[in-house]
Order: C-alpha cells, then structure tokens, then sequence
C-alpha cells in the first residue's frame, strides 16, 4: 500500500460521532409483534376505529407476504418477534403541551446532535419536528405556521386534531399492501410527521424531521404525510441518527407526499443512521419506502438525499407522474464504507401528459462498501412527450468495493424520449498525488476530490445542510482504500 | 538550492533501477533543460523529486535549501516551493479550478505562517496570474482540466506555478502535444516568471522548447545517468546528431 492509499486508509476510518446513548426513563412494551401487540400501540395513542382497522388490515396482509430477496443486499434473516415495536420517552401524564415540558435530557441530545429545539436560539428559521424511538417529543414553530393555515405536527397529533385529512390521504401514495416493510409499517407505526400546505401558500421556512432511535432492540417506524394542496410550496428536510450498538435494528419507515395542481415540494434527507463499525458489526437496517404522487397537473416533486449512515440502506424514493406537465427530480449521493451496503435509486412512473423526469445519482464506494444504483423509468401509454434523463455515476475507492447499476426502462409511447447515461470511475492515485503536489494534505484532496464528483446533487440541497452533508461525507469517509 | 548527489532510484515493488547515480547542482536563478531518449529516466526524476511514492530512492541524497529533502512528504515539498508541472495534468471533475488554486495558494501560505486570502483578495491575485499565460477569467471556473485541450492543460499548469510562486520549478516535458501557438503562450509565461530567486529544471524530449526558454545548463539523460553537460548550444548539437551517441557511450561507461 503506498502512502497515499495508506492516508486516505485511515483518513476512511474516523469514529461515528453520534454513537451516544441517551438515558431516560422509557415506556417500552415487551418484544414481539401480534394484533394484541397492534391494539396496545393504538389504544396507547387513543386512535380513532377507522385507524385501528386500517393497521390491522395492514398485519393481515403482511402475514400473506414473504419477505423479498430480489436486491443486492445481503444481511441475516430478520426475526420480527425479536424487535420492540413501541419504546416511548415515559411522560408525566400526556405529551408535553410545550417545549418546557419536554425532558430536559431529550433536548440535550438534540442539542448535542446540533438540533436545537428551544426556538429562541433557532436563527436558521427550519421548524422542526423531533422523533425520538417511537414518538414525536417536540415540533417548533407551530405556532407561527399556523398562521398562515399550515400544520406541521406530530403524525398522533395529526391524528387526533386532522383525522380528516389523514383518512383521505394516508396510504393514498403507499397502501398498506405496497410491499413488505411497508405492510409491516403500516401495521406498527408508532409516529412520525405530518405536515399540510393550504392552497396558495408558500411554506416561509424549511420544515424539517430529526428522527433519532435510542432504545436498544428497537425498531423504528415512523410515517411522513406531506400534502401540498393546490398552488403551494413546501420544502422539507429529513436527519437521521441512532447510537451505536452491536446488533443491527431495523428502521422501516414510510414517507408519502402528495402535490396537487401547481404544488411543489422538495424533500431532502441527509441519513447518517449508525453505519455499523469497520468489521461490519451492528447499525441500522434502513428499509424504507418512499413515494411522492403529483396529482395535479404541473405538480412538481423532487427527492434528493444524502445517504451515508445505515449497515444497509435499501430504498427507492419514487415519483408518480398523474398529472399533465407534472415534473418528478432525484438526487442521490450515497456512499458506502467499511462493509456498508446500499441498493438505491428511483422509480419515475409517466402517466400524464409531458411528464418530464430527472435522475442524477452518485454512488461512493469505499472499503469493502457495495453500492447499487437500482432505478425505474416507466412511460404508460398516455404519456405522450414524456421526457426522461438519468445520469448514473460512480466513485470507487479502494480495490476492494464494488459499485453495481441496474436500470430498467419501460416505454410504451413511442413520443416519449428516455435518455441514460452511467460513468463509472476510480478515485485515482494521479488525482490525489496532483492535490499533494500542490501543498494540499490528503485528507482535503479526497474530500475535494468527493465533493466535486457530488456536486450535482449538494447544490440541490438547502444550503445549511448543503454543507452539512459536505462534512458528513468528509467524516464517512475517513479511511477507504486498500 | 538543490544539490543531488548519486542518486539511485527503482520504481516500486520492481528490481531494475531506473536512475542509476546521477548528480546535479542547482543554484537560485538557473535553467537546467535535461534532455534525453525516452525511458532514459527524465520523468522519474520530476517525480522522486517531487516525493511521489510510487518510487523508491535506493541510494543518494539530495539536498533542497540545506536540508534532505526525502523526510519531507509530497505535500510538505510543495509548500517548501518545489512545483512539478506534470506531463499528463489529471482531471479532477466538479472541483472548480480556483477552488483548487485558491486551496494550493492558501495551503502554501499556511505552512509559511502567513495569512491566508479570502476569496475576494484571492481573485483579485489570481486574475494577475491569468494575464500571463492568457487565460481569461471563465477557466476559473471551469472544472479543473476537464475538458480541456492538450494546450489549456498546459497553460493551467503555467497558471498554478505563477500562482504557487515556486522556488523550484520543474516542468515534465511541458511541451508534448503543444501546437506551436501553445508553446509559444507557455514558454512566454515560463520567461515571465524566471528571477535570480528561482530555478528552473525542463525535461523535454525535443530541442523546440528551448528555442523559448534558454537554458544556462543543457544535461542529456541517458540510462539512468547524466552523460553529457553543456550549455544552451548542446540542445542543438543534440537536435542534429541524436541522442544515439550519447546512449553508446553510456554503456561504454557501465
């Protein structure tokens, strides 16, 4: 191994910084899942009857399923009776009415995570919603919000305050049949986020997710409902992280958003879960089901997400293209080191006319990393003059990772024009050796050299966590070639 | 400046040496043009030079401003003025030029302990250095070397070297696949930036380039070895005759 390599070797190698682990007094229900199990986390969130079937349904269809094996990713067979399904922060009495309520140990991981929630020291303007294990412990700015008629709350709370809109449209992008973990979601989930954008309105700041698991065992299921009536704008950021523990837990969340005529929303994820450590050993299972449906003509959704935490993440953010005009964006960077593995990618769905799509995906691989672009362009046949582009590349570092593209097209208008293009390349020995020769150090060269090969995909993001995601990749990637 | 004396070098993980005793004196101020058959060893003299550890230094020394230069890691050497203007200039997508130039620059100035520029002072610096090798300002912002013809990789050499105000210049055959128009702009600007403080080393193959810049010093390379040294008159003795006689004579001397 010669110098260099051996720089960015152990430059690939730095420590999770998120590994903590907070203690607080939880209220946790014994392991394994049953329609008793079901019952118990609906009547512990006194969910209205409609709620309650619409879970059980879900279970019932998820016993009827097998567990799908058609991705890359290898990992051990899931035992679904092993995992926690409700772990919740005990609360004196309800949910805390206020920020003052809230357990002073909750907002200080928060705090140490950089999620301030107390909303004086906000100066960024993001509201925040914070999921904590299972449930929502605090959501800021409501109030301000509120007075332009958008929600931005808790899913319970939605649940009890909305349950209009969730019956009309939870399940509407994912039903409760989907797939797999989406049925399994739908049958558990404990919380997660709800937000609702009025016609016309433009959302004034960037609203914003911070999922965190805490408890041991646990799994996480968590619920994102974004709906953007007609005409309005909402841009909403999603950050992740768990402690770091031995064994792998599981993360199975669903996100749906609805964009109606002229809406458009934004959804960017940073996702820094518990990697696992250098020999493989623990971190997050992220198996998530993702899908956004512009059902309005000139709708637009767009995805972009930055995918460096989780042992396995294995996800295709999706867009479904109804109505005419309507425009579907992907971003990707997702990186994989140590013995991280990552089958990501997209399905655009071209129903409506001039249905116009943009995939650009990065995958970074490093160390013994597997990193798979997987991803979906179907034009149906009314979609005249659907347009498409994707652009897949990758970045290998090392000789020991691998990177893998399956793109599967569809096309059954014959107007429609469907563009790919994939380049696959080698962070090189020349390249680095260039930067040291002109007085950088290694560890700037390879995050310059990583920043540039994502810049497609960072300017897509809101720029605070633009730059988030910059450091986070510098730190994921401390220590990759063999 | 430098002083190289018997140095001895193989590439790595391979048994055949590739410089096989050569020694060189370089004093502030001096062109040396080091000419030479191909495989004769020029390019892994930059290199070595320059700490690239694809090399292995079996024997000798060199001596760069009083101390051994070989503890001193690639970038250390670099902010200590040594600039390799590379042969084949690597292309770094999405990494926009200045962003480069302006992390060389600072990276240097750290090391010195001076204050580093910000980006309004740095462009205000780099637009300066764009006038000598005629570049306008839209390179600054073009990915680096991306898409660029064999001459704008070339003349972006020429613009990081003024930038990083190097003590000791060394050009890897500068001048393979250059138009004359091209070579011309980069020996212009090469000119430009010779002064009493700083020395220049020019690997080339052919006697063109030094038709722009004038050597003091003329050395032919062959077999691993320095075989012959003169002035500015032995490149064209050279250009006539070959460099045929010089490699019999190298064995000759083995």
């Amino acid at each position: 191994m010669t110098k260099e390599a051996h720089d960015i070797s152990s430059l690939l190698s730095q420590e999770y910084k998120h590994g903590f682990v907070t203690d607080v007094e939880v209220d946790t229900i014994p392991a394994g899942l049953s329609e008793d199990v079901i019952r118990i986390i609906s009547a512990k969130k006194n969910e209205p009857e409609f709620l309650l079937e619409w879970r059980l349904k879900a279970y019932r269809h998820w016993l009827t399923m097998v567990e799908p094996t058609w991705s890359s990713v290898r990992y051990p067979k899931i035992d679904f009776q092993n995992i926690v399904y409700y772990s919740a922060p005990k609360l004196d009495k309800d949910r805390p009415k206020s920020l003052d309520e809230v357990d002073p140990e909750l907002l200080r991981t928060y705090e140490k995570l950089g999620i301030p929630l107390k909303e004086q020291e906000m100066l960024a303007g993001v509201a925040v919603d914070a999921v904590f294990d299972s449930v929502s412990v605090a959501t800021t700015f409501k109030a301000k919000l509120a007075e332009q008629g958008i929600i931005f709350c808790s899913f319970s709370e939605a649940v009890q305050e909305h349950p209009e809109l969730i019956k009309k449209y939870l399940g509407s992008v994912v039903p409760h049949t989907d797939n797999f973990y989406a049925a399994l979601n739908s049958a558990v989930f404990s919380d997660g986020s709800f937000c609702y954008i009025p016609k016309g309105v433009r959302c004034p700041m960037d609203l914003s997710t911070y999922f965190r698991i805490n408890a041991a065992s646990t799994g996480q299921f968590e619920r994102t409902l974004v709906v953007a009536d007609e005409g309005s704008y909402v841009s909403y950021l999603e950050g992740c992280t768990a402690p770091m523990r031995d064994e792998n837990q599981l993360h199975a969340a669903v996100v749906e958003l609805v964009a109606l005529e002229d809406a458009e929303i934004k959804y960017s994820t940073v996702q820094n879960w518990y990697p696992g450590d250098k020999d493989g050993k623990g971190g997050i299972y992220n198996f998530v089901t993702k899908r956004g449906a512009c059902r309005g003509n000139n709708a637009k959704i767009s995805w972009t997400q930055v995918e460096t935490g989780s042992a396995i993440t294995w996800k295709y953010p999706s867009v479904i293209l109804q109505g005419d005009n309507s425009v579907g964006e992907f971003y990707s960077v997702a990186l994989t080191n140590n013995y991280q593995q990552a089958d990501t990618g997209t399905k655009m769905y071209h129903i409506g006319k001039n249905t116009r799509s943009t995939i650009i995906s990065k995958g970074i691989s490093a160390g013994h990393g597997h990193n798979a672009y997987r991803g979906l362009v179907k034009v149906l046949k009314n979609a005249r003059n659907a347009r498409n582009y994707t652009q897949c590349d990758s970045l290998l570092i090392g000789d020991q990772c691998a990177a893998h593209t399956f793109p599967y097209i569809e096309v059954k208008n014959t107007s429609a024009q469907v563009e790919h293009e994939a380049t696959t390349s080698k962070i090189g020995e020349d390249q680095l050796f260039y930067c040291l020769q002109r007085g950088i150090n290694t560890e700037d060269a390879v995050s310059m050299i990583v920043n540039g090969f994502c810049k497609q995909v960072f300017k897509e993001l809101p720029m605070e966590f633009a730059v988030e995601a910059q450091k986070l990749l510098g730190v994921s990637l401390e220590g990759s070639v063999g | 400046m430098l002083e190289i004396k018997n140095l001895h070098a193989k590439v790595t993980e391979q048994d055949k040496e590739i410089l096989k005793g050569i020694s060189l004196n370089v004093k502030p101020g001096e062109v040396h043009a080091i000419m030479g058959p191909n495989g004769s060893g020029k390019s892994t003299l930059a290199n070595v030079l320059a700490g690239r550890q694809d090399y292995e230094v079996t024997q000798g020394e060199v001596i760069y401003q009083g101390h051994d230069l070989f503890p001193l890691a690639p970038e250390e050497r670099a902010q200590q003025g040594i600039f390799l203007a590379f042969q084949y200039p690597v292309e770094i997508p999405g990494v926009n030029n200045v962003y480069l130039l302006k992390a060389a620059v600072n990276a240097g100035r750290k090391a010195r302990g001076e204050k580093e520029l910000d980006a309004m002072d740095f462009l205000t610096f780099i637009k300066e250095k764009l006038a000598l090798v005629k570049m306008d300002n839209s390179f600054l912002s073009r990915a680096v070397n991306e898409g660029f013809s064999g001459g704008e990789k070339k003349r972006n050499e020429v613009l990081q070297m003024a930038a990083l105000e190097p003590k000791l210049a060394i050009l890897d055959e500068t001048d393979s696949g250059l138009d004359i128009d091209a070579l011309k702009i980069v020996a212009d600007g090469v000119n430009k930036l010779r002064n009493p403080n700083r020395a220049f080393i020019i690997i080339t193959h052919y006697q063109r380039l030094l038709d722009y810049i004038v050597p003091d010093y003329v050395h032919v390379l062959s077999g691993g070895r320095i075989v012959r040294s003169g002035d500015s008159k032995l490149a064209l003795e050279l250009e006539e005759t070959g460099y045929i006689n010089d490699s019999n004579s190298a064995s000759a001397n083995a």
